[in-house]
């Protein structure tokens, strides 16, 4: 027998491996407008996950076929680095990539005001520069932050966040380890002013009542998310405020 | 008052600003009675209208503007146009051309060519159709000469000024032409490419400091010290070739 | 020429219904098409079932291969799932490599049978380490007229339910097959449920003309226990918390339903 006993993920004071609590996020840092070519963009980093987005748009439809009439098309490409994951992954998409691009897309049109463009598209790059659980939840925190960036108007942020069960117990935003070696992974979305859950995928073995729970528990996720992502939007802008400031100040004083 | 932000507070999409008696201004979203931004920018309220100014975005064609625009590609019958928006804009021949077009005879390119700058105005734009143009009036046509700076389109109001007071001061002290491209295009063309950077600080400064009063005054001071440094440089300059 | 989109006016028809609490087709809000199960009816295939879900048909076909196990699981077989928008069953389905419609169906329909475990992979161990048993199931969607998830699952259960493997022993690293066969092991029965949303309303099993009216979709697969073991929201709505917990239970509800139609007790 050479299967590895995996170890224990959680101790018996409910403390991770990586000493968070249950209902404990791993930290997260975003960066906004990064990229100088793209019309908007940002960079996530949340536990070991690093992720780029990236938007171009509206723009042109190409090919041409592909515009809608009355509407921008929205497209979405989520793609990891052959060198974000432990065994290096072939750059080619994935059948995995062509789902989360699918799934990743329709949880964002809902918060773009699509109907403004006709016959154009918006186009969204994710890049996984480094994967360790949840790169789609934070591919869509990211990705929000990117298309505010662009100016595109938005009805609302998108935040998303997973839960779900490891060791028989619940928790919140789980880390590759405890998604591979836990009994249940649900990365979820959310639009606040709608109250609306946009992205709702699930692996694994829930009862009815550890689900409602563990949406609970993601949704909780996803408010703390979107706080970051509307602090990172207001970092960028309030600098270039502050400096304006200053130099008022700085010019008055020497009047 | 049913607002929840101060004026001149920084908003993000998705933020609720008003309920139920505002009107939903610029870069706002009302439903269910509910007014929320959909940019990020600096919310503003005036008597019954809830706004946002937004900090970036992108230039919308409108009939009536003047653009500045770059020949992308020559087609059969005119131009296409980048107009710096999410829809390529069209230059057909007969609005190029002061007579009827003829195919065999009226050579495009020769007119206009892929890489050239044209000063525009926006005849005709829907929801169905890419925006049309044309160089048919005065001051319209093919650009050769001058400076060409690009500024987020937000800015331009700004930079133009009340009554067009801005723009005006900013062209006397300069002695520069200058031509606004409501897409965030600007022509500046004086009689020395010192003066045409003076102008290109100006705009810069108006660019940057946007959002705040009494812009009009420290630009033209601040032109005013360029200029005045530059007579300085120069007479020290005469004067040590002169010993030369 | 045949075209699926739908009248606006009929769109508008099967809207106003549902929010009266009525359908198109005289269902409930909750009841599922008639469904028809047909097993073994590819003899080459080692397990086959087609589904008619209403006019919705699926077939799937089960085939075994020999080959190496995954690393990190040297002692279980290995089970692959692939879905196949064939071009007869739509004007809307093109010849070509997969598409993400097709790439989602294959793994919803996997997610299922692999979270429920439904086969037990250990007894498709032949040499640890060295040589597994590698189960393909191969979903092939023949009509297309709504809900292609809900049939594809219950064709690729049924499928499994009929799948017989050889007898076989291991000789000096050699697999020789000897007579006879056994049943695949098959320890669970996930069935998927999948809803429509139109506005404040939830439906079961939508059909087509539904489908292209819809908000947004959600499916939950169910095991024989009443665990939800795989979810998949689709389409660019959303729900709302409560409309989930309202779909979780009507799903077990349904799945045990439509599992008796496949498992017979």
């Amino acid at each position: 027998m050479s299967q590895k006993k995996p170890q224990k993920l959680i101790d018996e004071n409910d403390v991770r491996l990586d000493g968070r609590k249950l209902n404990e996020m791993r930290p997260v840092k975003i960066e906004v407008g990064v990229l100088g070519n793209a019309d908007g963009s940002a960079y996530i980093e949340q536990g070991k996950n690093k992720i780029l987005a990236a938007v171009y748009g509206p723009r042109e439809v190409h090919p041409k076929h592909l515009a809608l009439p009355d509407r921008a098309v929205l497209r979405c490409r989520y793609h990891m680095a052959p060198f974000s994951v432990e065994e290096r992954k072939s750059p080619a998409p994935s059948r995995r990539e062509l789902e989360l691009s699918k799934v990743i897309r329709e949880c964002l049109e809902p918060s773009v005001f699509t109907e403004y463009y006709p016959r154009t598209s918006i186009d969204l790059f994710i890049e996984v520069l480094q994967a360790d659980g949840g790169t789609r939840c934070a591919g869509i925190t990211v990705a929000s932050v990117a298309l505010a960036d662009a100016g595109i108007p938005m009805r609302d942020l998108v935040s998303a966040c997973a839960a779900g069960k490891v060791e028989g117990r619940l928790v919140l935003d789980l880390t590759d380890v405890e998604d591979k070696a836990g009994e249940a992974d649900m990365p979820l979305a959310y639009l606040p002013s709608a109250n609306a859950i946009t992205l709702l995928q699930m692996d694994g073995m829930l009862t009815g009542e550890e689900f409602e729970q563990v949406v609970n528990l993601a949704l909780d996720g996803c408010k703390q998310v979107g706080q970051i992502q509307r602090e990172a939007l207001r970092a960028k802008y309030t600098v270039a405020k502050e400096a304006e400031g200053e130099k008022e100040e700085a010019e008055a004083g020497e009047e | 008052m049913p607002v929840f932000y101060e004026r001149r507070q920084l908003v993000t999409p998705g933020d609720l600003l008003a309920e139920n008696d505002y009107m939903a201004g610029e870069n706002t979203h009302k439903e269910n009675g509910r007014i929320y931004a959909t940019r990020v920018g600096l919310v503003n309220y005036d008597d019954k209208r809830v706004y946002v100014v937004a900090l970036k975005s992108f230039y919308v064609p409108m009939v009536g503007d003047t653009v500045i625009g770059k020949v992308t590609e020559v087609t059969l019958g005119g131009w296409v146009i980048d107009i710096r928006a999410p829809y390529l804009a069209m230059l057909r021949a007969s609005d190029a051309l002061e007579r009827p077009f003829k195919p065999q005879k009226d050579d495009l390119p020769s007119l206009f060519d892929v890489g050239d700058m044209l000063i525009a105005k926006i005849v005709a734009y829907d929801r169905t159709r890419d925006p049309l143009l044309t160089v048919l009036e005065r001051g319209l046509g093919k650009i050769t000469r001058g400076q060409l700076i690009e500024i987020t389109p937000t800015k331009i109001p700004r930079v133009i000024g009340k009554q067009g007071s801005m723009i005006s001061m900013v062209k006397q002290e300069t002695g520069c032409q200058i031509t606004i491209g409501q897409n965030g295009r600007i022509l500046i063309s004086g009689k020395s490419p010192e003066d045409e950077q003076l102008a290109v600080m100006a705009i810069r400064k108006i660019e940057q400091e946007a959002h705040t009063t009494g812009l009009t005054d420290r630009v033209t001071e601040m032109l005013r010290k360029e200029k005045g440094e530059k007579e300085v440089v120069k007479n020290v300059t005469e004067e040590t070739t002169k010993t030369d | 020429m045949s075209s699926i989109m739908t009248s606006r006016v009929r769109q508008k028809r099967v809207a106003q219904l549902i929010s009266r609490g009525k359908r198109l087709d005289g269902r409930g809000l909750a009841d599922y098409r008639e469904v028809q199960v047909e097993a073994g009816l590819i003899e080459r295939a080692e397990g086959s079932a087609r589904v008619r879900l209403g006019k919705t048909e699926v077939l799937v076909g089960v085939k075994f291969e020999m080959g190496e196990p995954f690393p990190d699981t040297p002692n279980e077989g290995v089970l692959t799932v692939n879905a196949e928008l064939v071009p007869l069953a739509s004007p809307t389905f093109e010849p070509g490599p997969p598409d993400e419609n097709s790439v989602e169906l294959a793994r919803v329909v996997d997610r299922g049978i692999r979270e429920s475990k439904a086969i037990a992979t250990e007894e498709l161990c032949i040499e640890p380490g060295k040589k597994v048993f590698v189960v393909f199931v191969d979903v092939y969607v023949l009509n297309h007229d709504g809900n292609l998830i809900d049939a594809s699952c219950l064709a690729a259960l049924a499928a499994l339910l009929n799948t017989k493997m050889f007898n076989y022993e291991v000789k000096e690293g050699e697999v020789k097959i000897k007579p006879g066969y056994k049943p695949l092991p098959i320890s669970n029965y996930p069935v998927a449920v999948t809803f429509a949303k139109f506005n404040d309303k939830l439906v079961v099993d939508p059909w087509l003309e539904e489908e292209q009216v819809m908000d947004a979709r959600l499916t939950m697969t169910v095991e024989k226990d009443g665990k939800i073991c795989a979810i998949q929201k689709g389409g660019y709505g959303y729900f709302t918390a409560e409309q989930l917990f309202e779909a979780s239970k009507i799903a077990r509800q349904k799945a045990e339903e439509q599992r008796k139609l496949v498992v017979k007790e």
